[in-house]
């Protein structure tokens, strides 16, 4: 996917930066380049949204909690009251 | 909530210590109650089983109470006590003969030249007029209500795409954006390299990405 259009990005090279781009991990060329091609195509500006929403949404998730079972938290307790007054 | 790399202890973190070092019961449990539940997520990125994890989760808090008087606060507390828990956690993995390690999980998965939208999805590159541009372009998911995107249904697409990924993928994108944890932390629990860790998460990400446009395509 190399030599198209000069020194252009083009959408198929754009889809694989997007997490470099958000990283700010692009040289200031590439972010240039990122840049200048999304001011001008529609469908990598909803490409790069619908990534970004991803990590939105991916970072809800953690909403779904696991509990903490009872006999682990009161295992824990009982470690922490032997660990204040140890036995010897 | 993006953190400075080994950004160290602040003052909440401070007091907690200090009673904690004091033997305060209370302090004790509150963070018990403010990280099991992630830690356990956690251990479960490396060990196979909800036991184990819970084994591991009480061993990291038993390690918390023997190294607190010496811990330094060069780290956050937090970053800490989950460096007790990856540490642990890949001592059990290892011991359970789940015993490949990441480094050559995640070599064999940077091994694998996998694009993030498929190809055909843009015009060839002789194309006269517009070489690798979308041939189509991506489906809106602008008309969704905000509701349904943040729904139990798109949570368990999202949740089901994570579970299906490839190891060292699912682990970094569930430390990363599941857990918010800095690419510093992540790098070090996994010992990859800062290129090689955005790398495997740009693929997870692309891949949960798909995953939820082929499940609002069929739901349209």
């Amino acid at each position: 996917m190399t030599a198209i259009a000069g020194d252009q990005m083009v959408c198929i090279e754009l889809v694989e930066l997007v997490t470099d781009y958000f990283e700010n991990a692009l040289s200031e060329h590439d972010r240039r380049r990122f840049e200048e091609h999304l001011a001008v195509c529609g469908p990598c500006v909803r490409y790069v949204e619908q990534l970004r929403m991803i990590v939105d949404l991916t970072g809800h998730l953690d909403e779904r909690d696991l509990e903490l079972e009872p006999e682990l938290r009161e295992a824990l307790l009982e470690a922490f009251r032997g660990w204040r007054t140890p036995s010897d | 909530m993006e953190v400075v790399p080994q950004r160290p202890v602040d003052a909440e973190e401070q007091r907690l210590i200090a009673r904690l070092r004091a033997h305060d019961e209370d302090a004790f449990m509150e963070l018990v109650e403010r990280y099991s539940a992630s830690l356990l997520r956690v251990a479960l990125l490396f060990v196979a089983t909800r036991a184990v994890a819970e084994e591991v989760v009480q061993e990291t808090w038993l390690g918390v109470l023997a190294g607190i008087d010496r811990f330094e606060g060069r780290s956050s507390l937090k970053t800490w006590i989950f460096r007790i828990l990856t540490n642990r956690a890949k001592t059990r993995a290892v011991r359970e003969a789940r015993s490949i390690p990441f480094s050559s999980l995640a070599q064999a998965e940077l091994g694998d030249d996998e694009p993030s939208v498929e190809p055909d999805r843009f015009l060839p590159s002789d194309h006269p007029r517009w070489p690798g541009h979308w041939a189509s372009a991506p489906q809106s998911w602008g008309e969704l209500p905000e509701q349904r995107l943040l729904g139990a249904e798109t949570r368990r697409v999202i949740s089901d795409a994570i579970d299906m990924l490839p190891p060292v993928q699912r682990t970094v994108i569930s430390l990363r954006d599941v857990e918010g944890w800095s690419s510093e932390e992540v790098r070090e629990a996994l010992d990859l390299s800062e290129g090689n860790q955005r790398v495997l998460l740009h693929r997870a990400r692309s891949k949960v990405r798909a995953a939820l446009d082929e499940y609002l395509a069929d739901a349209a």
